[in-house]
């Protein structure tokens, strides 16, 4: 209302001043100014960047918040699977032991691997925070740990994400790319497919899959799994490392022990696939969750501070108009 | 449905208890008890289709790495049985009178639609004769074992 009676007075007075004497400043489309011609040729100053940006942020932020929610409902679908399946690799281990040391050059023990195959699991997508990088990270720290004059690690690469950062430097080392995983939903016999191939096109003394355990929303911890090939159980059992408990087990069935235990374990390779894959999965999901939340509430931050910016401008504006208004009278009276 | 089942063996002499737990992962929708069985019970005896044969494990049995092939896994728990049909997979028992049981698929026998058994029986048969490649007769010859399977777990 107040604006009201002030605009009435300017227009009393606006023909006195006679703006149309002062140059305008042209806005081109190109170079928009901070000033606007009203009514009258009053000039404001223009708030049009300001509600431009303040429109562009909310409209990111609402996509964000609706990215972070696709994320929460994927998430619980694939969170029972998960759970369900880690009660697969769980006899393996009781049974043969996770034993990632079995490449560290242990003076007394004499197991050396030679041939590692380190199997980088990671997303297709991005927007997931730092998994991929933490996973690629620990990739390399393995092949450096196993790189010696005999010693050899060779990389089976699932997903896209891994794929750029692997590629750009250690791209002789890979072996096996696999994309698109995610297109059907995960299950176990698309990845006894994958570790079928896996397991016939590359040589390996031990498998290492890398990937992200979910522990909660908020909480992936990376893990390395260890599938041990025939050869080396064999010889771990014998010469009494740390499986020598594997002799005490009569084998049954098949014509040799050593049959079984290879059928063991690809078949071990393939639980231990299907629950990283999944695990992984649970882990980008929870990690973009968490991406998109925070962004969404940078976005809430930049709109509040925007909508700072824009009300002093317009209350400069308004002041500004007011000056002029009553600067002009006074010039008139005095 | 994946499963990962430790049954753990009792003896009444010694006291040592069976657990059973049953992990499914299923992917076959049509579940009616919701995923995850992991329970602990205590079973007296399991039955597991070994590739040498029908092997009995009761407590106190040596320590064993077998391989089944497909057929029916009976749980005999006092004067009951449950009777699952799993797919091909692997059985370790330890020492200590704890047996993991890991199979890919493992389903309650009254879950399995006898008319579904018999037709998919006669389809693959019919796909045998008339297979061409190598990799065709493989397939429906696979198909064939696993409904005769099926059938003999129904009807036996």
């Amino acid at each position: 209302m107040a604006m009201a009676a002030l605009r009435r007075e300017g227009r009393r007075l606006a023909p006195l001043i006679s703006p149309r004497t002062i140059t305008a400043v042209r806005s081109s489309p190109l170079y928009p100014t901070l000033e606007d011609e009203g009514p009258l040729g009053v000039r404001h100053i223009s708030t049009q960047v300001v509600r431009n940006r303040m429109k562009s942020v909310k409209n990111i932020q609402k996509i964000t918040k609706a990215m972070k929610m696709v994320a929460a409902s994927k998430l619980r679908a694939i969170q029972t699977k998960t759970e369900n399946s880690r009660g697969l690799w769980q006899p393996f281990t009781a049974l043969l032991g996770d034993l990632p040391s079995m490449s560290m050059n242990k003076p007394l023990i004499c197991a050396d691997v030679k041939k590692n195959v380190v199997v980088t699991i990671s997303s297709d997508k991005g927007l997931c925070g730092g998994i991929n990088s933490t996973s690629v990270k620990i990739s390399k720290g393995l092949h450096k740990l196993n790189s010696g004059p005999e010693k050899e690690t060779k990389y089976v690469i699932l997903g896209e994400k891994a794929k750029a950062q692997l590629v750009r430097d250690s791209k002789k080392d890979i072996e096996l790319i696999i994309t698109e995983l995610q297109k059907n939903p995960l299950n176990y016999t698309q990845v006894s497919v994958l570790a079928d191939e896996i397991l016939k096109n590359v040589e390996y003394d031990a498998l290492r899959i890398v990937f992200n355990k979910f522990q909660s929303v908020v909480s992936f911890v990376p893990t390395v799994s260890t599938v041990l090939s025939t050869e080396i159980v064999e010889r771990e059992a014998e010469s009494g490392g740390k499986l020598v408990d594997l002799d005490s087990y009569e084998v049954e069935g098949g014509e040799t022990k050593g049959e079984i235990l290879q059928n063991l374990a690809e078949f071990q390779f393939s639980c231990t696939m299907f629950n990283a894959v999944l695990e992984n999965a649970c882990s980008e999901q929870g990690a973009r969750m968490s991406a998109m939340d925070s962004s969404s509430r940078n976005a809430g931050d930049m709109l509040d501070r925007l909508t700072l910016t824009y009300n002093r401008t317009r209350q400069a504006s308004i002041t500004t108009e007011l000056i002029e208004i009553i600067s002009g009278a006074s010039a008139l009276e005095g | 449905m994946l499963v990962a089942s430790t049954v753990a063996l009792t003896s009444s002499s010694s006291a040592e208890v069976q657990h059973v737990s049953f992990s499914p992962t299923s992917s076959n929708q049509e579940s009616k008890n919701s995923a995850s069985r992991n329970r602990t019970t205590l079973v007296d005896m399991v039955i597991v289709p070994a590739t040498t044969g029908q092997m009995g494990v009761l407590p106190g049995h040596v320590a064993t790495i077998a391989e089944l092939k497909r057929g029916v896994l009976s749980v005999h728990e006092g004067s009951e049985t449950t009777k699952y049909f799993v797919s091909s997979s692997f059985v370790f028992i330890h020492a200590n009178s704890f047996a993991d049981i890991i199979a890919i698929e493992a389903v309650p026998l009254d879950w399995i639609d006898v008319n579904l058994v018999q037709k998919g029986l006669e389809d693959f048969t019919q796909k045998l004769s008339s297979a061409t490649t190598e990799l065709e007769k493989a397939e429906a010859q696979i198909g064939i074992d696993v409904h005769s399977a099926l059938n003999s777990a129904l009807t036996g």
